[in-house]
């Protein structure tokens, strides 16, 4: 009955026993498994070079996922950053009309990112309208500027040394690309999981109401998110465009589907509140290896979207059946 | 040992041997209830002795580990919701889910609705169905109106009319006049007697003893998960009740208070809002309680929200020791040392997914972190500090805040605040919906923090709690205030004729 006699425990289960249990163990065992069907089914699997070359299948995409992760777990989205790709890619590609030399460009891509960003955070935030339609909308405007600049054209004429960012590479197999993916990973793991921000983000997630109540800027943090994830759209327009040495405006076309789906496999809740970085991080290794492996065997693109969405679905919803059993 | 000190009747309902498990926690362990035909069985606990889990369980939406559940004798699975409902067993809970973009009428037949011959919704029939219930309870409510449209009283009513509706012979009532204003529990009373002599079996359960002995025929206690007493309510007194209830002897109800009133603190000035309150002008001193009494809609908890930053007022100054600070938001309001406790715990007090020690240190996270970097053993050492002060009962401090009971939740939503060393607390409603043993224990709270030189302001609608613990108490009545009595003014009489605006308007 005493506070004295009683002594609440910190936890009752260690860190260690939760992660053993969690989704992203069960990923990894799929990583692990498209791993070895992969190198089983193909002969050209395991080398060096072209496991290097497969990253480039989801560091760009993942790039984004890491921001769009924070934004989902806070329980927004945001549909427009392929369009922020496009919008992004084409101002560089005017830029080197104008002959804007390569940190010019790149100054000009981040640029275009964080004001896109700003724009569907203002009218979140602001505004106050519900985030699934300010990007559907600004996903439209995005792009459609684009095609109204270059129409059916393309621009080009990229300076060479600005190809580094999508072509280059830091250190053996390791490309300028991977190495990216890799810090943003460890930066963003360590803004959502380490930090009072990172805390903020999933209070809100959980219950706005509630967190603005116990004093957290909600309405800032939210904006911050959007300013992230515009900032990243740019970060991977300017590797996509280096990579590619051009701009179409149907560049990334769709990607905004497979971001989220690479969030959403890595376990983060599409109803906000939940999820890790570390679960981004391998779904999106996941998904790489995947189309990869495929690609390997020669099986179209269109029945490599089946396969992701097959195992998409499959991925989340066989252990809520298994659990589902299990507690009733 | 099962067998009751009971009446010549036997039981409609009847769990026995109930047990049941949640991981870390047993929340009930070998219990037994019994409801009668005609009877209301009131079952009296704590926060936290296992009663919302047994209303759960009642309703289908716990299954018990071990245990049985008899209808008229016969062992009855209660697998899902449905089947409970089937087996004629309905509840009015205390937060009661209703559908706020639905009509009456849908709300009360959700589920159960009249069918015409196309197997469509008869909607003409639903109605008058409707209006015929809710007429028999002495409700006047359009069924045609959408529900966001009635009060807070008249959903509790549609509820009402929704049990009546599924010819429930079994009725749980759930802390039932815990919103609901003096007259309208008055009304409710006699729907209790009227479901009575319909031969209805009725679980009551309250934490007002008052009520417990007026409208009772039977009591069931239970303590901790296990059932430590039942028997007619004629047999035993309200003191031995609680007794039953917190294991020990509850003497005094409101702690002493040690009157050490400081300097002024706050000074709030023409506070105005274009349709909540107006005219709200007030000075709090260190150490002072001072209460906030009112109608439900008067405009106390409006007027604190926009206090706390939460709503923008349209005019009005706020000064903290003399120096006037401009709050937009809540998170302004915690720099300057104002904190609130608000009413809806479950929606914005606590965060319930998240655990304790994450809930406690939200606020103060610039304290436990460095250069904006978590600390967890810090941050476990202050939830720990706070909670421990508060007697909190959990099975860890990262259990969620939302498997905790009411009153321990409200320990989590105070010691949150502590962790932020205010100069102001605020607590909306602050014994709500919680058990006596908690209850107690948040009151001597609040005279200890008011003996340590915070300032408090109370917001609370029961008058022995707002006489037992305040210095000073403003009564607010339609969004203005009504007076400030002190003294020997502070009278139940007085807090009520100002609330209501009898007679003396406008002191």
């Amino acid at each position: 009955m005493n506070a004295s006699d009683r002594n609440i425990p910190d936890r009752l289960r260690s860190p260690f026993e939760r992660r053993l249990r969690s989704w992203e163990s069960l990923l990894l065992l799929v990583a692990v498994a498209i791993f070895v069907a992969n190198s089983l089914a193909s002969p050209y699997f395991l080398d060096a070079w072209n496991l290097s070359d497969a990253t480039f299948n989801f560091t760009e995409k993942a790039m984004i996922a890491f921001a769009m992760a924070l934004l989902i777990i806070s329980g927004e989205i945001d549909l427009s950053v392929a369009a922020i790709i496009a919008l992004a890619s084409t101002a560089m590609g005017a830029a080197v009309q104008f002959g804007v030399p390569t940190p010019g460009l790149v100054l000009v891509g981040l640029a275009v990112g964080l004001a896109c960003g700003a724009f569907n955070g203002l009218l979140v935030t602001r505004v106050g309208l519900p985030s699934i339609v300010v990007t559907i909308g600004t996903l439209s405007l995005f792009r459609g500027i684009s095609y109204i600049v270059l129409g059916d054209q393309a621009y080009r004429g990229y300076p060479p040394e600005f190809a580094f960012f999508g072509q280059g590479y830091v250190w053996w197999v390791i490309s300028f690309e991977l190495m990216m993916f890799a810090l943003l990973a460890l930066a963003f793991g360590i803004l959502l999981h380490g930090t009072n921000f990172g805390r903020a983000v999933y209070a809100i997630g959980n219950n706005a109401t509630g967190a603005l109540f116990s004093g957290i800027r909600v309405a800032r943090v939210k904006f911050i998110l959007f300013l992230l994830t515009g900032l990243m759209s740019g970060v991977a327009a300017i590797c996509l465009t280096s990579r590619l040495g051009s701009t179409r405006p149907s560049i990334a076309f769709a990607w905004e589907l497979e971001i989220v789906t690479m969030v959403v496999l890595g376990g983060v809740s599409i109803l906000g509140g939940s999820g890790s970085i570390p679960g981004v991080v391998i779904a999106a290794v996941v998904m790489g290896l995947v189309t990869f492996g495929l690609g390997l065997l020669n099986v179209p693109g269109i029945v490599m979207s089946i396969v992701i969405g097959a195992l998409l679905i499959s991925v989340i919803a066989l252990p809520r059946l298994w659990t589902g059993r299990g507690q009733s | 040992m099962s067998a009751p000190a009971s009446p010549d009747i036997a039981p409609l309902l009847s769990l026995q041997g109930i047990t049941k498990e949640f991981p870390g926690v047993r929340a009930l362990s070998n219990v037994s209830l019994n409801i009668y035909p005609g009877r209301v069985t009131a079952l009296v606990g704590e926060n936290g002795a296992g009663k919302s889990t047994v209303v759960k369980i009642l309703t289908g939406i716990y299954q018990p580990n071990a245990g049985d559940i008899l209808v008229e004798g016969q062992p009855t699975l209660f697998a899902t919701p449905q089947s409970a409902e089937g087996a004629g067993v309905t509840a009015i809970h205390q937060e009661t889910v209703l559908f706020d973009q639905l009509s009456v009428a849908e709300n009360i037949f959700l589920g159960h609705a009249p069918r015409d011959r196309f197997g469509l919704i008869d909607i003409g029939k639903m109605a008058d169905s409707a209006r015929r219930i809710l007429a028999e309870i002495g409700a006047r409510i359009d069924p045609s109106h959408k529900l966001q449209d009635l009060g807070t009283a008249n959903k509790h009513l549609v509820a009402i009319a929704r049990a009546l509706s599924i010819d429930a012979r079994v009725v749980i009532m759930d802390e039932p006049t815990a919103a609901l204003s003096h007259k309208e529990i008055e009304e409710l009373y006699d729907l209790v007697e009227e479901l009575k002599a319909q031969g209805k079996a009725i679980l009551f359960i309250s934490h007002k003893f008052e009520e417990i002995f007026r409208i009772a025929d039977f009591y069931t206690v239970y303590r901790d998960g296990r059932m430590v007493g039942e028997g007619p309510i004629a047999e035993i007194t309200e003191p031995e009740l609680v007794k039953l209830m917190v294991g020990r002897d509850v003497s005094q109800i409101f702690p002493e208070r040690v009157h050490n009133i400081g300097d002024e603190i706050l000074r709030v000035e023409g506070f105005e809002h274009p349709t909540e309150f107006a005219e709200i002008e007030f000075t709090l001193r260190k150490g002072e309680i001072l209460g906030f009494y009112g109608l439900v809609g008067a405009g106390r908890s409006e007027f604190m929200q926009a206090l706390f930053g939460v709503t923008r007022p349209s005019g009005g100054s706020v000064e903290i020791e003399g120096a006037p600070i401009s709050i937009g938001s809540p998170a302004d309001a915690v720099a300057n040392g104002i904190v609130y406790v608000p009413e809806d715990r479950g929606r914005q007090g606590a965060i319930g997914a998240l655990p304790i020690f994450q809930n406690v240190t939200l606020p103060s996270l610039a304290q436990t972190s460095r250069h904006g970097f978590l600390r967890l053993a810090e941050e476990f050492r202050r939830a720990r500090e706070y909670t421990e002060r508060l007697d909190l009962r959990a099975a860890s401090l990262d259990t969620n805040v939302g498997d905790l009971s009411g009153g321990n939740q409200q320990k989590v939503v105070i010691a949150k605040w502590l962790a932020t060393k205010p100069k102001i607390i605020i607590l909306d409603e602050p014994t709500k919906g919680i058990d006596i043993g908690s209850k107690a224990a948040v009151h001597a709270f609040m005279a200890e923090l008011a003996a340590q030189g915070l300032a408090v302001i109370m917001v609370s609608s029961e008058i022995p709690e707002v006489l037992g613990m305040c210095d000073r108490v403003i009564v607010m009545r339609e969004g203005r205030m009504a007076a400030e009595l002190t003294g020997a003014d502070l009278r139940p009489e007085t807090l009520i004729h100002h609330a209501a605006g009898i007679r003396e308007a406008n002191a």
